[in-house]
């Protein structure tokens, strides 16, 4: 096993590599730069600032560059925001998106579990078309309907909640954003787990452990969840990567310093650094993740081994 | 993943694949209310705007976010404002104005000579229409108008520039399904394509192919579209093809697991060393057992793509102006809110209960086409 | 501990005073459209961070409530018979947060950095006036060299290239602050992080942190402490209006620099006079190719601009939050006299009839259409906009097509002046003058999006730069105007900027003006 994620670790250094070399090129061709504005500047102060950021050099020897600061760590200053190294940045943003995300993620797979294999034992009944009718409006109303809808109940009138902010990160202030993360992913969740369960109920070990008088409860549990959780393992990590690098909608309509609108920020402004950074960092979780899935399955299904 | 009781009852002629698949889903109700519900919303979509007795672009100047309403413009109250509002604008003094016989008879008054071209003004207005000029002053100062009242009829009220948002609902929709359906076809290709030779070529090339898409995988996707955007943006079918481009990794992989299944197979296997050669193969045997699978992920793919249409409008990056899509209309009805909460809840209803269709399709056509369920 | 101390002890004080029951912070939440890009006064190159600046620094001269120049770091000032040499004596005692004076010699120090190359300041052309400056940063002269000295401690002189009667007015501007010059140098590129950063303004910078907010202190060594009336004033980015709109309407935010225009009615009446609207100084235009056939031709361009009804726009798409516009330079700057082109004063259908003409007179019509497509950037009203337009044309013939992009292409294509046929931009003045406005028409200027070339108008401008005479000098500049907007269409100038924002009835002093700036200083909170 260990050597198998270490294998997996060594594999994934191409693959980063290889994404930072699209992204930095596609970044470059893009029309625009980072100090195109309203209010342009004249030739010779953007030339200035070309030169203070290093973008006046030959693209080639920008990338060689930029690998070698990679590689010691170093992501580089943001050019939008000069006060602040991209580093600085995702130290700041990211343990607010990672919150939101981990507690979004959590509640959706416990949540979204229990609807899902509620909805299976109901088969058919009304409990199951109700599940399943919630559980595709969630995933089909826009997260930025279902925020400020938010907003206006329970913040306007009913005044549970702030309107926004993240308050320092008092409980009171992720109660919304958590929640408007969350729906869409335990809509899908419990979709994935009606589904899996019922094929799972449907299997001959569980139909004989029926038969054979185990209560319904310990077969659910015992037996057929084990077989019912790989499809929501494999959905639960690029679930993870996506919702623990925040969310660019819920950040932005309620106010929250995370670091999901970095990554479509980034892009619009031409911030290459921070670009290139959200980048490394987006796909760096990604492989993490695909590598736990992986590891998982292993621990949920003992057919599956790795050597 | 209805429960159809499997009749065990030889039949006289074997039931395919297909007509099996067909009777489980017409057995399932959601799924096929779900079909009907779509093809009458694409009907809709398709000739619905010829029908609505208005131009999608058409701005009407005085019905700027005016609600829904079954009864026709202009309400009572509205037409002082529009008379005063022409008025105004054509830079001369109202000096009255009375309703007789149906038609409204207005006076305006100036300190220069006023000029009959006046009436255009009121004519302008998208209240009135055959304006003419009933009495004037000898020395032109001035001027009675007679105007009649141009009803119109907006069931699903207007949006911020005055469109009415009905026929705007509808074009919308086009575009969505249009653009749903595109990219999920274009992932589907390429997807089922690329799959299947990794998986029947296998070895080295299968392992390179699949490395290829490992690595795709981990490309942060909101910046791949929002690169896609920045070039295509100026034409949502390109950039659409473009999306579908990004999106037929998890299609690929599906593809090569079936391809890889299905190769090993003792009627492939034997079909081989029959000398069928690998075209047939691939068209008798191959094809069909995949279809299944590529239905149902086509079913799933198309609100993917309409969500993340809806995700891009949000972000301003959504189809040129004067199209629009169910994204577009919802990410600007998301900006008024709390107020003009029309111009949210009827592209909001549209878009919602089309997914929900397509989600019941895709539920439906996988119970049915399930094998394991037979 | 450092804080609880303050608390304390202001607490005591106010004991003292005789007032009774618990003392209180009064905290000022001000949503900010966005977060600076830097805090760096040097560095910045946005309004948001202009109104944060203007709390924590204090140029030489400064804005008062309605943005009219008072004296700041400088006490007094005396000018040179010639008017290019000002002599400024700076405030006796004034002295940074850390208690160290401000010297002419920070001045110095500042305004060589400003003008460095390597500083790559966007603002550096704040400075132009000032003999060398554009040499410096052009990288031809050295920063030593620009036309600044320190006499001694407290007199800072400037010399300037000719007389510039906007100077004073220019210093408010926060390219031209002062840093500290041991701050800076110890802490290079990090003095402006809280904690770090020294300065000389009414506020001291407490947090910073990014999408979150800044938080500023009342800095109690501020020569006009006592003045000051909020302790703390907490920047807000407020991205999202109609999120803004909310935490405004539940007191989470006491003022907001913007409001979503579209909800203007229900606003209004959910909010009544605590929504602030007025004019602002600042022009929304378009701009033609004028190097590319047909717009090289001048009737054209006048058809086109005379036949967009601004009035409907105005009213319908910027519901009255701007201001049909028929000259570049708005009005409000005193001794200027705008020129408006010839049918500013028309009814709009006779503007129709007229361009109707000259489109006819030029052959165009149902066999040969006009064909204009317009580039905008990403913005719903600049979409309800140009989509009005696009219908307002429609009945003349031509057919208008749309290209909306991200804000970075629109303007990187406009900058390197791509192909296109007319595009939307828009111009904030920097300082109130009408050089600000017009200097974008002049030959090889890099906003010079048109690319519009005329000898005449850069003749006129020349001379006025020329000038010592201040009125003979706006004259030039009304001619300029007359000749490069009004007669040429360097700029198709639609609508004049309004401010709109959004002010809670608590605060008290927040006095409207066309420069849309309000220094914290001169606000209090109920």
């Amino acid at each position: 096993m260990l050597r198998y994620v270490f294998r997996r670790f060594l594999t994934a250094i191409p693959t980063l590599l290889v994404i930072v070399t699209i992204a930095f090129f596609l970044m470059r061709v893009a029309p625009g730069g980072p100090f195109n504005q309203e209010k342009g500047l004249n030739p010779v102060i953007k030339a200035n600032l070309e030169r203070v950021f290093h973008l006046d050099e030959p693209l080639w020897r920008q990338y060689i560059h930029y690998l070698q600061n990679l590689l010691r760590g170093d992501f580089g200053p943001s050019y939008n925001l000069p006060d602040f190294t991209v580093a600085d940045l995702f130290r700041a943003g990211l343990p607010v998106s990672l919150q939101l995300g981990a507690m979004a993620l959590i509640l959706a797979l416990v949540i979204g579990s229990g609807l899902g294999i509620w909805a299976a034992l109901r088969q058919n009944q009304l409990t199951d078309y109700a599940v399943v009718g919630v559980a595709t409006a969630g995933s089909t109303i826009p997260t930025f309907v279902i925020a400020p809808l938010f907003q206006l109940f329970f913040a306007l009138t009913l005044h549970w909640f702030p309107v926004g902010g993240w308050g320092g990160g008092a409980f009171i202030n992720k109660v919304g954003p958590v929640l408007t993360l969350m729906l869409p992913q335990l809509a899908i969740v419990a979709r994935l787990m009606r589904g899996s369960m019922i094929e799972s109920l449907h299997a001959h070990h569980i139909r004989t452990a029926r038969a054979l008088g185990l209560s319904d409860y310990s077969v659910v549990i015992r037996h057929a969840l084990r077989g019912a959780l790989l499809p929501i393992i494999s959905y639960a990590g690029p679930a993870a990567a996506a919702l623990l690098t925040g969310s660019v909608i819920v950040e932005t309509i309620f106010s929250i310093p995370g670091v999901g609108r970095y990554f479509v920020e980034a892009a619009l402004n031409r911030d290459y650094t921070l670009v290139m950074g959200t980048v490394v960092l987006i796909a760096v979780f990604i492989v993490l993740f695909n590598l736990i899935v992986d590891i998982l399955y292993a621990v949920v299904d003992p057919r599956v081994r790795y050597d | 993943m209805t429960d159809v009781p499997v009749t065990h009852v030889p039949a006289e002629k074997g039931r395919s694949l297909w007509a099996d698949a067909w009777a489980r889903l017409k057995a399932n109700r959601a799924a096929l209310w779900s079909a009907y519900y779509l093809v009458f919303m694409a009907l809709l979509c398709v000739f619905g705007p010829w029908f609505t007795s208005h131009q999608f672009t058409t701005i009407y100047q005085d019905y700027n976010r005016v609600p829904p309403s079954f009864s026709a413009y202009p309400k009572p109250e509205m037409i002082d404002l529009a008379v005063k509002d022409a008025v105004q604008r054509s830079r001369v003094q109202l000096a009255g104005w009375e309703e007789r016989d149906g038609k409204i008879l207005i006076t305006i008054t100036s300190a220069k000579p006023i000029d009959e071209r006046m009436t255009r003004y009121i004519d302008r207005s998208s209240v009135f229409e055959g304006t003419q000029v009933v009495e004037k002053s000898a020395d032109s100062l001035k001027l009675v108008m007679s105007t009649s009242v141009e009803k119109q009829y907006f069931y699903f009220g207007t949006d911020n520039s005055g469109r009415d948002m009905l026929t705007r609902t509808l074009m919308a929709g086009r575009v969505s399904l249009a653009i749903g359906l595109l990219a999920g076809l274009v992932a589907v290709v390429i997807g089922v394509l690329y799959g299947a030779s990794a998986g029947f070529i296998g070895g080295k090339t299968d392992e390179v192919m699949m490395r290829v898409v490992d690595i795709l995988y981990a490309l942060p996707f909101i910046f791949f579209v929002i690169m896609l955007v920045v070039f295509f943006g100026r034409n949502f079918v390109l950039m659409f093809l473009a999306v579908g481009a990004v999106l037929w990794l998890d299609m690929a992989r599906i593809v090569r697991g079936q391809a890889l299944s299905i190769k090993r197979q003792e009627y492939v296997q034997a079909a081989e060393a029959l000398g069928v050669n690998r075209w047939g193969i691939l068209i008798r045997h191959i094809v069909p057992n995949l279809l299944g699978p590529v239905v149902i992920y086509m079913t799933l793919l198309v609100p993917q793509v309409i969500i993340l249409e809806s995700f891009l409008s949000y972000l301003g990056l959504g189809v040129q102006e004067p199209m629009s899509s169910w994204g577009v209309m919802i990410s600007q009805g998301a900006k008024n809110m709390p107020s003009a909460n029309w111009l949210i809840a009827i592209p909001s209803f549209f878009l919602t209960t089309t997914l929900f269709a397509l989600n019941f399709i895709g539920d439906g056509l996988r119970d049915a086409l399930d094998p394991k369920d037979r | 501990m450092n804080m609880n101390f303050k608390s304390w002890l202001v607490g005591t004080t106010m004991l003292v005073m005789g007032t009774t029951g618990a003392f209180a912070e009064v905290v000022f939440n001000r949503g900010n459209s966005a977060d600076p890009e830097s805090l760096d006064p040097h560095k910045t190159s946005t309004v948001y961070e202009a109104h944060i600046l203007r709390d924590l620094f204090l140029g030489l001269t400064t804005d008062d409530a309605k943005a009219e120049v008072i004296p700041g770091a400088a006490e007094s000032w005396t000018v040179s018979d010639d008017k290019k040499v000002y002599t400024f004596k700076l405030r006796a005692g004034a002295t940074w947060s850390d208690g160290s004076p401000v010297t002419a010699q920070d001045f110095v120090f500042s305004w060589q950095r400003v003008v460095d190359p390597a500083t790559a300041a966007e603002y550096a052309y704040m400075l132009a006036p000032v003999v060398n400056a554009e040499d410096v940063t052009a990288g031809k002269k050295k920063p030593a060299e620009l036309g600044v000295k320190a006499v001694d401690d407290s007199t800072f002189e400037v010399t300037l290239n000719a007389p510039t009667p906007y100077f004073l007015e220019m210093l408010t501007h926060q390219a031209t602050y002062p840093v500290n010059k041991a701050n800076v140098e110890k802490f290079g590129a990090d003095f402006i992080k809280p904690g770090n950063l020294v300065s000389n303004g009414p506020y001291t910078l407490a947090e910073f942190v990014p999408n979150d907010h800044i938080k500023v202190v009342k800095n109690d060594k501020f020569y006009d402490a006592a003045n000051v009336k909020i302790d703390v004033v907490n920047f807000i980015p407020t991205e999202d209006r109609s999120t803004a709109m909310k935490r405004f309407e539940a007191g989470e935010l006491d003022s907001n620099d913007d409001i979503p225009t579209e909800q203007l009615a229900d606003l209004k009446a959910k909010f009544g006079d605590q929504v602030r609207l007025g004019p602002y100084l600042g022009t929304y235009y378009y701009v033609f190719k004028t190097d590319k056939a047909p717009w090289d031709n001048v009737k054209l361009r006048h058809a086109i601009s005379e036949a967009i009804d601004r009035d409907y726009l105005a009213e319908k798409v910027w519901q009255n939050t701007m201001i049909p516009a028929y000259s570049f330079v708005p009005p409000g700057i005193s001794g200027y006299e705008t020129r408006t082109t010839e049918y500013a004063e028309m009814s709009q259908i006779d503007r129709e009839d007229a361009a109707k003409k000259v489109l006819a007179e030029l052959g165009y019509g149902p066999d040969k259409p006009l064909k204009m497509e317009i580039r905008y950037n990403t913005s719903e009203n600049h979409k309800n906009s140009a989509v009005a337009i696009q219908e307002q044309l429609k009945p003349l013939g031509v057919e208008v097509t749309l290209l909306n992009t991200d804000t970075k292409t629109h303007y990187g294509h406009l900058e390197q002046h791509g192909d296109m046929d007319i595009a939307r931009a828009g111009w904030i003045a920097d300082y109130k003058d009408p050089e600000n406005f017009l200097a974008l028409c002049k030959t090889g200027t890099g906003n010079n999006y048109a690319v519009y070339s005329n000898k005449e108008f850069d003749g006129l401008m020349a001379e006025a730069a020329a000038s010592a005479d201040p009125a003979a000098r706006m004259k030039k500049l009304s001619d300029a105007e007359a000749v490069g907007v009004a007669r040429d269409l360097c700029v198709v100038p639609l609508l004049y900027y309004g401010f709109h924002t959004v002010v809670s009835n608590k605060l008290k002093g927040w006095e409207d003006n066309v420069m849309d700036h309000h220094p914290s200083r001169f606000i209090s909170k109920e």
